[in-house]
């Protein structure tokens, strides 16, 4: 119960503390820690104590529910703003140098324990052997690059990342144009591509099942075959045919992503100042023109957010072709490996090794990313 | 597709912008959307018909005999709606996924916020390696988290890491928030870093400070990138079946919806034909909750903050 108070009263005893000079340097250091760490940490005091509190009380789940959604809601926020108060009462000289810690600390504190922490691990998972115990160096990473099923995921996993990413965009980014120019019927239109994305995994493996099936005997309950048969042809195992069912998983990844790039996208259109489209307007340009010259250079980084969001998420694609191919019949993906090594195959090293390929095929979409942050900043 | 084509060059722009306006767009969007309804179809029609029927037949036959009563049955829903603890499980998806929502908005809007419009040393290199933490799999976070989780282990080492967190609400909650802050940083400073500096910089001028820029500027002209952000993380987190499986367990009193489901389709696949059923009753929320935040992607946000 005075774990808070606590935390709160070092706070502001801090600064008196603190030596003038060289000194301050070291507490200026410190000081930023604490502003980053104070937040989760208060946060986690909270949320534990509500959550002790409910066992104890037995609460039944509406009240559970209820004081759930309001630390979530209002807890969280509070803490920042408490936070913001402490710190406004910092000397003046500290005041401005900590506050950013404040605002950005927190983050950064749960993602080095919730992805940083993890990726390192899966690093040096990755020079150690299958139950990793022993120390095998590269031995990993010469599997990666010569085992012919890892060579064909990464054939794959290419033709995943160049294609997917685009088709999505471009449709989502099509569609997002032109249902912003209806009068009526807006937000069902856009919730009809959304909704595969509501389609949970389970949902959506059965939904292409009733569309790629192949039966041997009876009649066809896949729509694929129903229309082949339907202009007489016999009907084929779809996901069989290589290299052609690749294209065919892809689709399924096209159909539930580009819900995402419509979203995201139309919210970046919909932020494009309506004063200088009207300007162009005014001044002749087509509704063509519009597009190409006004909306597509004001939404350019949008596109750039969507697009590595979008890469990143096929790279780590795996349950499609877990579930409809198990990654049989030449469907391997890098994501779909390193499951298989990792958990049904139980070698940690290789799961792992496979796990660093992918952290670094994402570098090169990274500096793209680096290069357009600097050259924001810059026209600002 | 062809209706962008059609407007190069027009002469008479009255014409032209009413051609745009009305038929190409419309054919167009009535495309894409059937495109992608063709599937969902397949689904929602075998979600309402009868397990022999079902196996039997491809699930457009319907369209030639929609009104052969026998066929359509309302046993798949009931069966899921009555199935044991699905209210139960319901409310604990409800108290798994909104913290898991809010929470990382929050988080990533100051760090969106810090990372745009303040300064500080690092900002650049702290920003790419959020953002690099995207490409980390959830699944290879799961077992070292697991360890931090019951015993406090952290990279091996006993650290006084408050444990056994596991199966504690909590546990998820920071679970989902780690894993969906990259992204939320990511979207929210992008946007957030594009708006107007004309607008904070006026507000610095007037004395106001970032907290107030804040809370009283960058949130209300953020409610687009929000609410975008606001419904993936929600769905993600309400479809989510394997973190809620290993930080939360499976126990009756804390299971979540997905798990429920799948308890439904047991070991054997026994209730194999109750899964459409199953998908579209998930689904309800996620799509309740799109809808109601259509009204935030309004345009204009920003109008009258930009000269010239």
């Amino acid at each position: 119960m005075t774990e808070p108070q606590g935390t709160g009263t070092t706070l502001e005893r801090r600064p008196d503390e603190l030596p003038e000079g060289v000194g301050a340097r070291v507490g200026l250091g410190a000081l930023r820690i604490l502003a980053a760490v104070a937040v989760p940490l208060l946060a986690f005091i909270v949320l534990w104590m509500t959550f002790e509190w409910l066992r104890d009380a037995d609460a039944n789940r509406g009240v559970i529910v209820l004081v759930a959604v309001l630390v979530g809601v209002v807890g969280v926020f509070t803490l920042y703003w408490a936070m913001d108060f402490m710190v406004n009462r910092l000397p003046a000289r500290f005041r401005e140098s900590i506050r950013p810690w404040v605002f950005v600390g927190p983050a950064l504190v749960i993602l080095a324990i919730f992805l940083a922490y993890p990726a390192i691990n899966t690093i040096y998972l990755s020079f150690l052997d299958a139950r990793s115990e022993g120390f095998i160096g590269l031995e990993n990473y010469g599997f990666v690059f010569t085992d012919s099923g890892m060579l064909r995921a990464i054939r794959n996993t290419l033709g995943w990342i160049i294609i997917v990413p685009s088709i999505s965009v471009a449709v989502g980014l099509g569609f997002a144009v032109l249902v912003d120019k209806l009068r009526r019927g807006e937000a069902v239109a856009k919730s009809i591509i959304f909704l595969p994305m509501a389609v949970s995994f389970v949902g959506a493996s059965i939904v292409w099942s009733f569309i790629y099936d192949f039966k041997i005997f009876g009649s066809q309950t896949g729509l694929l075959n129903g229309i082949w048969a339907g202009i007489g042809n016999e009907p084929v195992a779809w996901l069989s045919q290589e290299p052609f069912n690749n294209l065919l998983l892809m689709v399924i990844m096209v159909w539930l992503q580009t819900g995402f790039a419509m979203v995201i996208l139309s919210a970046a259109i919909k932020s494009v100042p309506e004063e200088i489209i009207e300007a162009a307007r005014i001044d002749g340009a087509s509704e063509f023109q519009v597009f190409w010259r006004v909306v597509m250079p004001s939404i350019a980084s949008t596109l750039v957010v969507v697009m590595t969001t979008m890469v990143i998420t096929v790279l780590k694609v795996f349950d499609i072709v877990w579930v409809l191919t198990n990654g049989e019949t030449g469907t391997e993906v890098i994501a779909e490996r390193m499951i298989r090594w990792f958990f049904r195959n139980s070698h940690n090293g290789r799961g792992a090794a496979i796990a660093v390929v992918l952290f670094l095929a994402i570098i090169p979409v990274m500096a793209i990313n680096v290069r357009r942050f600097k050259a924001e900043e810059q026209i600002r | 597709m062809t209706a962008v084509t059609s407007p190069v060059g027009a002469t008479t722009p009255g014409f032209f912008k009413r051609l745009w306006d009305r038929w190409p767009v419309k054919v167009a969007i009535i495309v894409i959307i059937v495109l992608w309804l063709i599937p969902t179809i397949g689904l929602l029609v075998n979600s309402f018909r009868v397990k022999s029927i079902t196996e039997a037949e491809g699930w457009w036959t319907v369209f030639s005999k929609p009104f052969e009563f026998s066929q359509w049955t309302f046993d798949h829903y009931a069966s899921v709606l009555n199935a044991r603890g699905f209210g139960n499980a319901f409310l604990n998806s409800l108290a798994v996924s909104i913290p898991a929502t809010v929470i990382p908005i929050t988080m990533a809007a100051f760090a969106a916020y810090a990372f745009s419009w303040m300064e500080f040393r690092g900002r650049q290199i702290l920003f790419v390696i959020v953002v690099g933490l995207l490409v980390v799999p959830l699944q290879m976070a799961l077992i070292p988290l697991l360890k931090l989780y019951t015993s406090g282990e952290f990279f091996g080492i006993a650290t006084p890491f408050p444990h056994p967190l596991n199966g504690t609400y909590m546990a998820v909650w920071l679970a989902h928030t780690g894993f969906g802050l990259p992204l939320a940083v990511y979207l929210l400073r992008n946007y957030i870093g594009s708006l107007p500096s004309s607008i904070i910089e006026s507000a610095r001028i007037d004395g106001a400070t970032h907290f107030q820029i804040f809370v009283r500027l960058i949130l209300p002209l953020s409610v687009p990138a929000l609410a975008s952000f606001a419904i993936f993380q929600f769905l993600w987190v309400w479809n989510d079946f394997l973190v809620a499986l290993v930080f939360l367990g499976g126990t009756p009193d804390v299971k979540v919806l997905t798990q429920a489901l799948a308890d439904l389709n047991g070991a054997y696949g026994q209730f194999e034909h109750v899964l459409p059923a199953a998908a579209f009753i998930t689904m309800a929320l996620p799509l309740a909750v799109f809808f109601s935040l259509q009204r935030y992607f309004v345009r204009g946000l920003t109008a009258g903050s930009v000269k010239g």
